[in-house]
């Protein structure tokens, strides 16, 4: 079943059009990657399926159910989460208070959840009660992500997960993506580090200018000669 | 013509980007430390100074938290808040009296108000008012609320679904701030009031070194402002509303994308922010007077006791306040010479201008203040 | 839309109308009153232009969000004073300078009617161009709102400066007997029109001045760093620098207006030099009639100053006691909501800036289109330090 898709999307900011006309599916407990140059309009994508940025054009549906410009809050009660690429913490609350604002909308008694997901952190379960602007980079992604999963979506979007983290951390990041996709959330993510995300993805998509490229299973993207000189780069 | 002014201007800079380098824990405890001193020197050499200063800390303590709260959340100075505090002063007198001016030199009274309660007026205690006032207070702390909402829902909102900068918001409050200055003098007039007439009598308190005398009503002061601050901070840190204020204060964006509803949160903000707001001016007029000009013209220390104290840090507000409130007494009351030249005490007029050195200082050497982390 | 238009001819005719009609009417259609009451008007809308054109140079044109208005306008104003009066005679009337008369050194052309006064109006520059140049190093690069802050309180530090020193500018008392220009040439009927003319004469030097200021390289390094800073440093110009040229040159063109508007009420005080009449009410002027625009500046002081002067001849008529008594106040408190309303319904002004995005129109009105070569963020938050 499609949890996700994005249907001849156009949008950008202001007037400014940046997509035209992309279109981009996600299938129940997929990776997705999706890779391009600078400015190919990979975040607007997201922020635009997230309700982030005002879609102009073409459909937004998930899990069939079109949700074609609803705002964050409605989105994130449907199931979709979202991480953004930078500024995704809160500083000056702890650890533990992140996440409860992740599950801030829950009805339910959200500490079993909280236990369960600082369960798949280590490195930021042991400094539950540390203020979030004195982890490290990488201590920051994974809250970050944790944050992300406190309202057990169905998929989360991931905008540059491993953007200016040390390479150590990198691996430890999509260690992480897998072993979340593994208890059933799908996975869409935009990447610059094409080359590791496509490994663990399960198809990609390769944007340039606002449209689409090339798609196919991670695996054919890897080993797409074009692709290689243009976009896979180091 | 540049050159020698960019070259002085460098000289500056690289003095702050030093400062700034010092471990702000340095600067910190260098406030610290003066404030220590300025303490010290003040029981040692003319106590009621320090309990003035206490005194005026405690009020512009109250102005201070709701000042912080606002400025934190809503993202922008809040000139109008110095204003907004005397209009809740003056609400809880007419909910109190029901008077408001009618000429110059009448007034035009209600039929009823609280006061006409029995006992309304009567003092509790050694305090010069009655339930009455508490009561009015109460009613006024609605009726700002509720105002500051209505501003909020069509002024504020308009302006941020717009993505206006903080020099919008800045001059939309300014502007408020003189319309509601004018509006107080066209219901209640110029002349000054005060909620309880004639002269009160302070006690005397004898403290071994020194006597101080002190008023109830001051000694109340302090004791809201302390139970204020603490109020707020638990609700900052211990509830799910207060958490997310606080989320918001760090990153509204973050926060919208959390799921958190931040329109709520706002609004929530100018309510809480109201109620402060309103028992603020109360206390105010309670220590001062009634009076329109008073609200602008604390502005200035408002300001510097929330940026020293660190913005939206409540336990900051009411240090900042506190640290302004005794400087500004003891600058103008105690002796310092150096040299033979009489450097304190500075005259009375410039008593708000330390207030103003204070928050430039803190301003340039850690504008995150007190109790605020870096950004 | 066709209404939104209209309002810029519409508000002025209006303004026009009500300024003609209202003192003709009080006086019973005496036509020289109607002249006289004019002139003055107009004489002090030319005054406040040339005080709104310097902050519109440093706030349309430079960006630098100055609250302290009051204390370059009182500056000003001040500096012009001592020099062209007397020095001070008794000991109930103290201030320094007085340089009045011995500026008048040229032994010919009366130098005594204009000399000193051309003195003082550039003392006043100067002394304008100083204050702002001492802030500047220390307040400059803060952040918007800590800068509007910190400038209130100097403002209001200079205010309390000349009110506590006795000796400086007289405090409290102000000083009177401020000299006019020209003053013996003329009979004191056909004075007012003189200064009338003197006044549009500085307006008119200062209006080209910023013109031409802002058409020429320098002003055009100052408009792409209101754009967009970051990429004008990178360019190698310096920033600050830049800045605090604007920013001095604003304070020095507020300076002039406060020594004209000395010369023209013949006494000042501290009272003049508050916050609401002395820096707000130039905002006011500035927002309204359209900020980043020179010519936009001179009609919002026309408009605002119309309807400051509307309310003071409404007292004339007959209205109820509870009603005249509070004029003042409705009239305050209209300029005050009149800033609300101008920000929620045109942010621009009446004369929108030429060619560029105010910077009080947002971001998703399609204003300027950008290249992202990078995505940015949107935000629906006023940012900490964003414009």
């Amino acid at each position: 079943m499609t949890v996700l898709e994005a249907r001849e999307v156009v949008s950008g900011y202001g007037e400014v059009e940046i997509l035209h006309g992309v279109s981009v599916r996600v299938e129940e407990g997929e990776i997705v990657t999706i890779i391009g140059p600078n400015g190919a309009g990979k975040s607007t994508l997201l922020k635009t399926v997230f309700g982030l940025l005002p879609c102009k054009r073409g459909k937004v549906l998930f899990g069939g159910e079109d949700v074609t410009g609803q705002s964050p809050q409605v989105m994130v009660r449907k199931g979709m989460c979202y991480v953004p690429q930078s500024d995704n913490v809160f500083p000056s609350l702890t650890v533990q208070e992140n996440l409860e604002m992740g599950a801030f909308i829950r009805r339910d008694d959200y500490r079993p959840k909280i236990e369960e997901v600082l369960a798949l952190f280590p490195d930021v379960l042991e400094r539950r009660h540390t203020r979030a602007g004195k982890l490290s980079g990488g201590q920051r992604q994974m809250l970050a992500l944790a944050r992300a999963l406190m309202l057990d979506p169905r998929i989360l979007l991931l905008d540059e997960p491993s953007a200016s983290l040390a390479p150590n951390m990198v691996d430890l990041v999509f260690t992480k993506i897998l072993d979340i996709n593994r208890s059933g959330v799908a996975i869409v993510m935009v990447e610059q580090n094409a080359r590791e995300s496509l490994k663990l993805s399960h198809r990609g998509y390769v944007l340039a200018m606002g449209q689409n490229r090339l798609e196919g299973s991670g695996e054919s993207l890897l080993n797409n000669e074009e692709m290689g000189k243009a976009y896979l780069g180091g | 013509m540049v050159r020698p002014i960019a070259g002085a201007a460098q000289l500056v800079e690289r003095a702050r980007h030093f400062f700034s380098a010092l471990p702000d824990t340095v600067i910190a405890t260098a406030v610290w430390l003066f404030f220590a001193a300025l303490v010290i020197w003040a029981i040692t050499s003319e106590a009621q100074l320090l309990v003035i200063g206490i005194i005026v800390g405690s009020i512009l303590a109250l102005g201070a938290i709701g000042l912080t709260l606002i400025y934190g959340i809503m993202k922008f100075a809040n000139f109008a808040h110095g204003d907004t505090m005397m209009l809740g002063a003056y609400v809880a007198f007419f909910i109190l009296t029901g008077q408001v001016a009618r000429t110059a030199r009448e007034d035009a009274e209600l039929p009823w108000s609280i006061g006409s309660l029995p006992g309304a007026l009567d003092h509790i205690g050694k305090l010069t008012f009655g339930y009455g006032l508490i009561i009015s207070t109460v009613v006024a702390a609605v009726v700002i609320a509720l105002l500051l909402v209505a501003l909020n829902r069509l002024v504020y909102r308009p302006l941020r679904q717009r993505g206006s900068s903080i020099v919008v918001f800045a001059v939309a409050s300014l502007g408020l701030a003189m319309a509601t200055r004018a509006l107080m003098l066209i219901i209640w007039g110029p002349d000054p009031r005060v909620y309880v007439s004639g002269i009160h009598m302070a006690d005397k308190y004898n403290l071994g070194f020194t006597t101080i005398t002190l008023k109830a009503d001051q000694i109340f002061m302090f004791a809201v402002a302390i139970v204020l601050t603490t109020l707020v901070y638990l609700l900052l840190f211990r509830t799910k509303l207060g958490k997310a204020m606080r989320a918001v204060t760090d990153n509204p964006d973050l926060a919208r994308v959390s799921g958190i509803d931040t329109e709520r949160v706002f609004t929530w903000t100018w309510v809480i922010g109201g109620a402060l707001v309103a028992v603020a001016g109360v206390l105010l007029a309670l220590q001062a007077q009634l009076n329109p000009n008073l609200g602008f013209v604390l502005l200035l220390p408002l300001f510097a006791s929330t940026i020293l104290g660190g913005i939206g840090s409540p336990q900051g507000a009411l240090a900042g306040a506190m640290i302004v409130g005794i400087s500004q007494e003891v600058s103008v009351g105690i002796d310092l010479s150096i040299g033979g030249t009489d450097i304190l005490p500075l005259a009375p007029a410039y008593k708000f201008s330390v207030a103003v050195v204070i928050m430039i200082f803190m301003l340039l050497l850690r504008p995150q203040g007190l109790f605020g982390t870096k950004a | 839309m066709k209404a939104d238009r209209l309002l810029t001819p519409l508000s002025f005719l209006a303004i026009t109308a009500a300024v003609i009609i209202m003192p003709a009417e009080r006086s019973g259609w005496n036509f020289d009153s109607v002249i006289s009451f004019l002139t003055a008007f107009a004489t002090t809308v030319a005054i406040f232009a040339v005080i709104t054109l310097g902050l519109n140079v440093q706030w349309g044109y430079t960006g630098v969000f100055n609250f302290g208005i009051a204390g370059f306008f009182m500056v000003g104003a001040y500096t012009a004073a001592i020099f062209t009066k007397p020095p001070a005679e008794s000991e109930f009337v103290r201030y320094i300078g007085g340089f009045g008369d011995s500026l008048a050194f040229l032994p010919f052309l009366d130098s005594g009617q204009w000399l000193p006064f051309v003195f003082g109006t550039a003392a006043a520059a100067l002394m304008s161009g100083a204050l702002a140049f001492a802030l500047s190093i220390p307040t400059l690069r803060l952040r918007a709102d800590y800068l509007a802050i910190t400038t209130i309180g100097i403002a209001e530090l200079l205010r309390a400066v000349v009110l506590e020193e006795r000796g400086l500018v007289n405090s409290a008392r102000g000083l009177i007997g401020i000299p006019r220009p020209f003053h013996d040439f003329f009979e004191p009927d056909d004075y007012k029109f003189v200064y009338f003319g003197i006044a549009v004469l500085v307006l008119i030097v200062v209006f080209v001045a910023a013109e031409r200021g802002i058409r020429s390289p320098w002003g055009r390094v100052l408009r792409a760093l209101r754009e967009d800073e970051l990429t004008t440093a990178a360019s190698g110009k310096n920033v600050f620098a830049f800045k605090m040229q604007g920013f001095i040159l604003g304070a020095m063109i507020m300076g002039i207006g406060g020594s004209i508007y000395a010369y023209e009420r013949g006494s000042i005080s501290p009272d003049t030099f508050t916050p609401f009449f002395a820096t707000f009410i130039f905002w006011a002027m500035l927002m309204v009639g359209g900020s980043g625009n020179n010519k936009g500046a001179i009609l919002g002081a026309y408009i605002v100053w119309g309807i400051w002067t509307i309310s003071l001849q409404l007292q004339g008529y007959d209205m109820p006691e509870f009603l005249r008594s509070r004029i003042f106040f409705v009239r305050d408190m209209i300029i005050g909501s009149l800033i609300v309303i101008v920000l929620l319904l045109r942010p621009a002004g009446l004369l929108p800036e030429e060619r560029k995005v105010s910077l009080f129109i947002g971001r998703d009105t399609g204003s300027r289109p950008r290249e992202p070569t990078t995505e940015p963020e949107p935000t629906g938050e006023p940012p900490p330090g964003g414009r």
